[in-house]
């Protein structure tokens, strides 16, 4: 379920990008290349244009002007090999759907319209359940499970794309610590498999543990290596308070146990 | 028991009428699941009243009315989208735009004859009763059709309930799929309005797909559910009318909002009761 990819690099090229909605640009001058193996971290306030840049990277909003390929093509042309798990769900408490169908639907852009969904896929659903520790939720509805419970269903979901590209918008909203940690270790199984990832968080730790952050304020206040672009002053422009690094416990963690580009040495 | 199908079987009227209301049943139970779901309650109440002024003309000059609601709804839909493209209105308020001047235009043709008394009483109330067999043809023609879209679309239709930016992200146009279902809408409201009327048709729409989202755990069962508390409403309200000499449509959509408010109150115990185990499990 986890074969290497043969995808080649760039995944994300992205120059002079300016994003927005129809005449409004949100942020200007976006910067960056994003290889295979690694991944984006996008930290920021809300409206500071995380979301916005998520959703102009898998091709759901043109960008404003400027460059940006998604695996060397306009990214509304590839849309197939990207798995994109937005904020908000809609109607999570009304359909009438079980958990392996939610998860299930992960695998129409391979299936297609009518084509037939064949046992292989039906093992990518259930080995995504498992990944998200879910699957003895398999035949339970969507409107009975939790909070959390309904995250990581629809995290499973993304996984059951098998995309060579993960687009994720706060992904880790109502998920608790065990959740949390199953969900570290399923970015670090993507990651190994050849995958990249872009994800927008609140959690200033998250962001740093990956390949690269980008701090977002209505525009781009810094994008790098985390422990060189995350600092004191960078934070305050992006988020107008002081956060001090490294000193209160859940916010920072300056120091890093695995290395950025291979986290499948470790 | 024979006073269950004695109406059936010695009145071809009632007979038709019930193959009508049938088809009704299947069509609104499978479509009002996805009006539901998506939350189109609106642009279906608009398409149910917005068909009257191409129901009118079409009577005016002698055409079949269906021709007429079919025309109405093109336009409905037509004009809802070119309002939320060229403007940052919500689709909300372009249907509620749509809505109201359909309507009222509908109502000053109709006010401006004199040979519409009749008339409208059936456009509104829908003429059951006198359902011809054509029609009734022309109604299993658009539930197969209808049916055969489901059955095709059914992926994106699924995606376009979870989450429409899934159905883009998945390869399926949100936009061409969400017009496909409006289509749908259209197409079931135009060929129900005949049997229920166009005030009551979206009761079916509405009423059935309603009550069975309180059971089903799936949607295919919803649509199952759905058709079931159509028929159960088609069949139970076209005995009342006959034995009771009430209008046939408005008892039929009756039946079917107290199927609702049954439902509704059984599954209100049935979670209180629920509720009330875990409770004492729990102390």
């Amino acid at each position: 379920m986890t074969e290497p990819l043969k995808t080649s690099s760039p995944v994300i090229s992205a120059r002079s990008l300016n994003i927005g909605y129809r005449d409004e640009t949100i942020v200007s001058d976006i910067n960056f290349t994003l290889d295979r193996h690694q991944s984006l971290a996008l930290i920021g306030t809300n409206g500071s244009g995380k979301s916005t840049l998520l959703k102009t990277l898998v091709g759901l909003l043109p960008a404003v002007s400027g460059s940006l390929e998604v695996f060397g093509q306009n990214p509304g042309l590839v849309t197939r090999r990207i798995a994109y798990l937005s904020q908000f769900q809609s109607s999570g408490f009304i359909l009438p759907l079980r958990a392996v169908d939610v998860v299930t639907m992960g695998r129409y852009a391979n299936a297609g319209l009518t084509g037939r969904l064949s046992g292989e896929d039906q093992d990518i659903v259930q080995t995504s359940m498992k990944r998200m520790g879910v699957e003895k939720l398999r035949d339970k509805t969507l409107r009975s499970l939790s909070s959390g419970q309904q995250q990581r269903v629809y995290i499973a979901q993304t996984l059951a794309r098998q995309a060579d590209l993960l687009i994720l918008d706060e992904p880790t909203t109502g998920l608790d610590a065990a959740a949390r940690e199953i969900y570290q270790q399923m970015l670090r199984d993507e990651l190994c498999r050849g995958a990249s990832i872009v994800v927008a968080t609140h959690d200033i730790q998250e962001a740093m543990d990956c390949s690269l952050t980008m701090l977002l304020a209505r525009k781009v206040v810094a994008v790098g290596r985390g422990e060189k672009v995350v600092t004191p002053e960078a934070l305050l422009q992006t988020f107008g308070i002081t956060i001090t690094l490294g000193k209160k416990p859940g916010i920072t963690v300056i120091e890093r146990e695995h290395s950025h580009d291979h986290p499948c040495d470790d | 028991m024979s006073w269950l199908i004695e109406p059936f079987a010695s009145n071809a009227f009632m007979l038709r009428a019930l193959i009508a209301g049938a088809l009704v049943s299947i069509v609104c139970g499978v479509v009002g699941t996805y009006i539901v779901l998506r939350g189109l309650a609106f642009i279906g109440d608009a398409l149910a009243h917005g068909v009257l002024p191409g129901v009118a003309v079409a009577i005016l000059l002698g055409i079949p009315g269906i021709i007429g609601a079919a025309v109405s709804a093109v336009v409905m839909i037509g004009g809802i989208s070119v309002i939320t493209r060229k403007s940052n209105l919500s689709s909300d308020t372009a249907i509620g735009l749509l809505f109201i001047s359909m309507l009222a235009l509908g109502v000053i043709i109709v006010s401006r004859s004199t040979s519409f008394s009749g008339d409208l009483v059936r456009i509104l109330f829908g003429e059951i009763l006198g359902i011809n067999t054509q029609s009734v043809i022309l109604q299993a023609i658009a539930t197969v059709v209808i049916l055969i879209t489901v059955a095709i679309c059914e992926r994106p239709f699924l995606l376009l309930c979870f989450n429409p930016e899934q159905a883009q992200i998945s390869g399926f146009s949100s936009r061409l799929y969400h017009n496909i279902m409006l289509a749908m809408i259209a197409l079931a409201v135009v060929i129900s309005f005949q049997t229920v009327g166009t005030m009551l048709v979206f009761g079916m729409l509405i009423a059935p797909a309603g009550a069975a989202a309180l059971l089903a755990r799936r949607i295919r069962t919803m649509m199952v559910y759905s058709s079931l508390f159509g028929l159960v409403s088609v069949f139970s309200g076209l005995l009342i009318s006959y034995f009771f000499n009430f209008s046939a449509g408005s008892t039929i959509v009756l039946v079917a909002s107290l199927i609702f408010f049954a439902v509704l109150l059984f599954k209100t115990i049935q979670n209180s009761r629920q509720k009330q185990k875990a409770v004492i499990s729990h102390d």
